[in-house]
């Protein structure tokens, strides 16, 4: 049964990729739909079934070099199964969807296809996702790791004559790439200490690892606490968290189906589960998960400032998804993978939800996404309204304090706060209070979207409002699925992921030290931390409608008041121009200094003297050398440290 | 059959010599004879060629099919391959049919043209089974004399300068081999390569110049070799010959010289600096690891600006080298698997890529890059193609160029975290550049009035590009069609190396880590 989940998307991705035109477009992208449909049945169908003993599924041989060696494989646990089912489910939503959502794409001519292809990339990710989170070794993690990746990549660039999709494209690529070498250090690094790359081998080390120390660079570092911030450094790229966040706003050029998938509810979340998955190394590394918990709460906290004050629909919750995997981060980082894994399952219904609805908001206002524009939509598009709203409600955590009765955000997201307060240290307070504004910015700069679309009178250009049509079918049903599950997906899985039943519904596939109480002591924190995040939640509502529905003056004053805070927070705290600046000017300088200076007059210099000048006579060759032509000495020079080095090397040690 | 090497060896020479003599004409039909012969006689030669790889069995470390001849005193015929050398043999019989049929538009002097690449073929062939010194040393010198005439013929405008240029590159590295051949050959009293491999060179510390020299004879002919196999490779910083000779040479002469003739550096690393000069590899891996380092940053920065498509990949080409080279020189199992996977998967990437470069420069003659833009518009099966490609160079996991990348960097990683650590930026720029490429050339709206009626692959060139595709997917979901086979003799040559140096790697890595235990 795993392996048809497994194969079923590349199974649709080869078909509409390759062979549309043998059974037509049409049957092309629908037999991939069906595929995934069954993929999704099955891995409720495991889900539902999984008695918490690890599987184990050989498929075939991959690398073997001598003790290097890793197969094709299937490991099922609970994290696994959690994954299946989420990844399966969106992605087969999404399938369905983008039926409608892509029919007669306005970016396209007429004569061109580009369905096929659109749904050959949904498969492939979705394959890709799935080979990551099946995978029982580190390198078959990898290349799902970079395959989804990849499936990013294509698919932000999927409108291929933009360039502003071309930039972002190649941008997701390699800001990804550069959490990928903070990945793959990471599991050389585990190679050498370990000799395996298989995940159990690693696990049974990982006590060892806490023992050990490693010359690492110029530092003596622990073993464990290294290896475990080189793979967070991974995570952090794939998860779009501080610092490596810079490409996820900028992948909302991607198509808005991908957006849902992909860049919110499935690839992003792959780092936290890549901290979960290897939580027995991280249970080892208290100070990689104390970067791991306040790197995310600063995340959360970051991304949501920059979410109040956006203006395209896609960004702000392009932010907000930012935003929330810090929460997740923030989560691990305290020690509930639990829970950690709660939110990254009810986020994704949720989010998934938040996107495709405002995929419905965009299909009405033929593709304008900024939401100065919009006004007043809920009379003409009343079902996505309705599912935009519940979403608001899931996402900003609306429920009855101090009981188990919520929308899916209330019990995931109250719950890392109520851990980050039981985690008690002082940077656990830090974390607490991060989160709990940050809970208040989410709910403020959620209320703003739904106010400024679906609220007040239109604006914008009335044709396009005149013409705003309710969407099809094909994208009402798996938003209505979605908002079902952003109802109940918290209240019915809360014992299994926070309550009463996390020990034996986790079994072995989370690991908890002995010292880690966190998770009880989350139930026994005071009732005000409880009531915390409903009151920043209520905060946050109160001036969303003060700003947008009572008084729409004030946020116009408020951004001409604090003119620099509001260009800071617009422009994202600069940080793209400050990578820019710092990286990519300076990489590009240095490729053209290193080809003309260095290769050019340098190396070639000399070449070329000897070649065309100095050859054919001394004395020629002498009065190249009294021309005083600075970099043919500085070939010299470069010649003669090199053999300075050489000699260094044989002859030291004086032997 | 223990002749089969020689054939393999030889059928090319004389398909090229049935051409010279027999085959005459300047009309369509008869240059349409020639091109015909050339494709049957190299794929032949690979149809033959794949009966040794079958044959051949993994689980021996020595040499096969083994033939040896004696000639006159001190001379010998001798060809052999083992499990290093075997898939370099299959590399180039693979790669032969598919340039002929890639070439199939040359216009002028084709049957000098074809002869030439036959004559190639044998000659390089000739450097992968050689087992005497002497026969080595003819076919690795011998084969650049053809590949001059491919670029000093059908080459670009700056031909000359660029065969120049290369010629004179290779000479300097040439001359120092030789002289250490030459002392080799006095000092073992043979010049027959396995029994070489089982002769000790001296390594006591020897006095030059007033300096002393750790490991004596050995570290001296390491110099001497490595010069003339780094300049083959190349290395940085004497690669500068290798982008102007790639832009200057044809197509076929830029996918020979990427994917077989500098594997050559590669192949002799492993077939003599490290098994002959163990000790002198151990002084001067660091040399190599910091060139590497350096390599790989450098050429991709470089890269990252180039103008021109065919520079572009060359400077690509460098980088993916300095893998090999990393890989080589840390004497790991993973390390020389990494190293000859990453050197048969550059093979099949950098042909494929050239081949790309080639398909375009077909239609409308330019190489830059911002002559092009939006090619997709028009040639949704090139852009695949390209795309894939381009993927494979990035090293992404599932195509043959992320095995090697991978392993080397994993006994990098055993060697030196510096060294790893450096060469794995290498990754991170490989996307920017490979990709930047890729946009400008293929991505954005075809406005460019000169490029508006392009047409896309004919049947030919998918034809040309097939094989190559499935063998790089192929390689990277399944590498242990590669490991398998180099396994054995891999472990051999690291087992023994270790047993005369590199003393402080041949420990196993639990051992290593006991001593830094705090416990």
């Amino acid at each position: 049964m795993e392996p048809v989940i497994l194969f079923a998307p590349l199974a649709g991705a080869v078909l509409s990729g390759f062979f549309h035109r043998l059974v037509g477009e049409r049957l092309a992208t629908l037999i991939s739909t069906g595929l995934l449909f069954l993929a999704a049945l099955l891995s409720w169908i495991v889900f539902l079934t999984f008695d918490g003993t690890t599987e184990y599924i050989r498929l075939f041989r991959f690398v073997d070099s001598g003790d290097l060696i890793a197969d094709w494989s299937i490991r099922l646990d609970r994290l696994t199964a959690i994954m299946l089912v989420v990844v399966t489910t969106i992605s087969s939503l999404v399938h369905m969807y983008s039926l409608g959502y892509m029919h007669a794409d306005p970016n396209w001519k007429e004569h061109e296809s580009y369905k096929p292809r659109f749904f050959a990339y949904l498969s492939f990710f979705t394959f890709a996702m799935l080979a990551l989170v099946t995978s029982d070794n580190l390198l078959q993690l990898f290349f799902g790791w970079e395959g989804v990746g990849v499936a990013s990549y294509l698919l932000i660039g999927f409108y291929y004559r933009k360039d502003s999709a071309n930039e972002a494209a190649i941008k997701a690529f390699i800001v990804n790439r550069i959490g990928d070498f903070g990945l793959a250090l990471g599991i050389f690094a585990l190679f050498y200490l370990t000799g395996s790359v298989i995940l159990d081998d690693i696990f049974a080390a990982a006590p060892r690892l806490a023992n050990t120390d490693l010359e690492f660079l110029w530092l003596q570092v622990n073993a464990a606490e290294l290896t475990a911030i080189l793979l967070f450094v991974g995570a952090c790229g794939k998860s779009a968290q501080l610092f490596l966040h810079t490409w996820l706003p900028d992948a909302m050029e991607g198509p808005t189906p991908v957006s849902a998938l992909i860049h919110a509810a499935t690839m992003v979340t792959a780092g936290v589960f890549l901290v979960c998955r290897m939580s027995p190394l991280f249970e080892f590394a208290p100070t990689a998960l104390t970067i791991v918990a306040v790197l995310g709460a600063a995340t959360a906290f970051f991304a949501a400032t920059i979410g109040l004050v956006q203006n395209d629909i896609k960004r702000v919750i392009a932010y907000s998804t930012c935003s929330q995997l810090g929460y997740m981060f923030a989560a691990a980082g305290v020690g509930v993978y639990q829970v950690a894994m709660f939110h990254l399952f009810t986020h994704a219904f949720f989010k998934a939800m938040l996107f495709l609805g405002a995929g419905s908001v965009i299909h009405a206002m033929h593709h304008d996404q900024d939401m100065r524009n919009y006004g007043g939509l809920r009379k003409k598009i009343p079902w996505t309204f309705a599912a935009m709203v519940i979403g608001t409600l899931a996402i900003t955590g609306v429920g009855i304090p101090l009981t188990h009765f919520g929308f899916a955000g209330f019990l995931s997201k109250d719950a890392i706060i109520e851990s980050a307060f039981a985690a008690g240290s002082e940077s656990g307070s830090t974390i607490f209070w991060l989160l709990v504004v940050s809970a208040l910015m989410t709910s403020f700069y959620s209320w703003r979207l739904i106010f400024l679309t679906f609220y007040g009178s239109p604006r914008g250009d009335a044709d396009t409002h005149a013409h705003a049509h309710e969407s099809p079918l094909s994208m009402l049903v798996p938003l209505a699925v979605l908002a079902l599950g952003s109802c109940l997906a918290g209240m019915v899985w809360y014992d299994e992921f926070f309550g009463s039943r996390v020990e034996e519904f986790f079994t072995t596939s989370v690991y908890v030290a002995s010292g880690n109480h966190v998770l009880h002591d989350a139930h026994y924190v005071p009732r005000l931390v409880k009531a915390a995040p409903f009151i920043a939640m209520v905060t946050g509502l109160a001036f969303a409608w003060l700003f947008y529905i009572a008084n729409p003056r004030i946020p116009e004053r408020l951004a001409a008041t604090h003119r620099p805070l509001y260009l800071f927070l617009l422009n994202k705290w600069y940080f793209d121009e400050a990578y820019d600046f710092l990286f990519v000017r300076s990489a590009k300088w240095l490729g053209r200094f290193l080809w003309t200076k260095g290769d050019g007059k340098v190396i070639d210099g000399l070449i070329d003297g000897i070649a065309f000048r100095a050859v054919p006579g001394l004395t020629a060759l002498g009065r190249r050398f009294q021309s005083g032509y600075l970099y043919h000495y500085a070939f010299v020079m470069v010649i003669g440290v090199a053999s300075v080095l050489v000699v260094i090397a044989i002859v030291a040690g004086g032997a | 059959m223990d002749i089969i090497l020689s054939i393999v060896t030889f059928t090319p020479l004389l398909a090229a010599a049935i051409m010279g003599l027999f085959l005459r004409g300047e009309d369509p039909a008869a240059v349409r004879n020639v091109k015909l012969l050339a494709l049957v006689a190299t794929t032949a030669t690979f149809l033959i060629s794949l009966f040794v790889l079958f044959s051949f069995d993994s689980t021996v470390a020595g040499f096969q099919f083994v033939e040896q001849r004696f000639w006159l005193p001190g001379l010998q015929y001798k060809l052999g391959v083992d499990g290093i050398s075997i898939l370099f043999v299959i590399l180039t019989t693979f790669l032969m049919p598919i340039t002929i049929l890639a070439c199939w538009n040359v216009e002028t002097r084709v049957k000098e043209f074809m002869i030439a690449f036959l004559v190639l073929e044998t000659l390089m062939i000739g450097v992968f089974c050689s087992l005497d010194l002497v026969l080595f040393y003819f076919f690795f010198e011998a084969g650049l004399i053809p590949m001059f005439l491919i670029i000093g013929i059908w080459g670009g405008k700056r031909r000359l300068y660029a065969t120049f240029k290369f010629f004179l590159y290779t000479l300097l590295g040439s001359i120092l081999m030789l002289i250490a051949m030459i002392v080799l050959w006095q000092l073992a009293g043979t010049s027959d390569i396995v029994k070489l491999l089982e002769f000790r060179v001296p390594s006591e510390t020897i006095s030059v110049l007033g300096m002393q020299v750790r490991g004596g004879l050995q570290t001296i002919m390491w110099l001497a070799f490595f010069a003339s196999f780094a300049v083959k490779l190349p290395m940085w910083p004497v690669h500068t010959w290798l982008p102007d000779a790639h832009v200057e040479a044809p197509t076929g002469g830029s996918v020979i010289l990427a994917a077989i003739l500098l594997k050559m550096g590669g192949y002799g690393f492993l077939r003599f600096n490290l098994p002959m000069f163990p000790i002198g590899s151990d002084i001067l891996a660091p040399l190599v690891m910091w060139l590497s380092v350096i390599a790989i940053i450098y050429t991709s920065l470089v890269a990252m600006m180039q103008e021109d498509m065919k520079k572009l990949i060359a400077y690509s080409s460098v980088a993916h080298m300095g893998f090999v080279t990393i890989g080589i020189f840390t004497a790991t199992r993973q390390g020389i698997d990494g190293a000859i996977f990453q050197m048969l998967s550059h093979g099949l990437i950098s042909g494929a890529l050239f081949l790309i470069v080639g398909v375009v420069y077909d239609r409308v003659h330019r190489r830059d890059i911002a002559f092009y833009g939006g090619l997709v518009v028009r040639m949704p099966r090139y852009a695949m193609v390209f795309m894939f490609f381009t993927l494979a160079n990035v090293g992404l996991p599932g195509t043959s160029g992320f095995v090697g990348e991978f392993l080397t960097l994993v006994a990098a990683f055993q060697y030196n975290s510096w060294v790893a650590a450096g060469a794995a930026t290498g990754v991170i720029l490989s996307a920017a550049y490979a990709l930047w490429l890729f946009r400008r050339v293929v991505y954005g709206d075809l406005v460019k009035r000169a490029i508006k009626q392009i047409g896309d692959l004919s049947r030919r060139e998918k034809l040309v590009f097939a094989p190559l595709l499935v063998m790089t997917l192929l390689l990277g979901v399944y590498p242990s069609l590669v490991t398998d086979i180099v396994g054995t003799s891999v472990q051999q040559l690291v087992d023994q190396v270790n047993l005369h140096a590199f003393s402080a790697l041949d420990v196993q890595n639990y051992d290593s880590l006991a001593a830094h235990d705090t416990e």
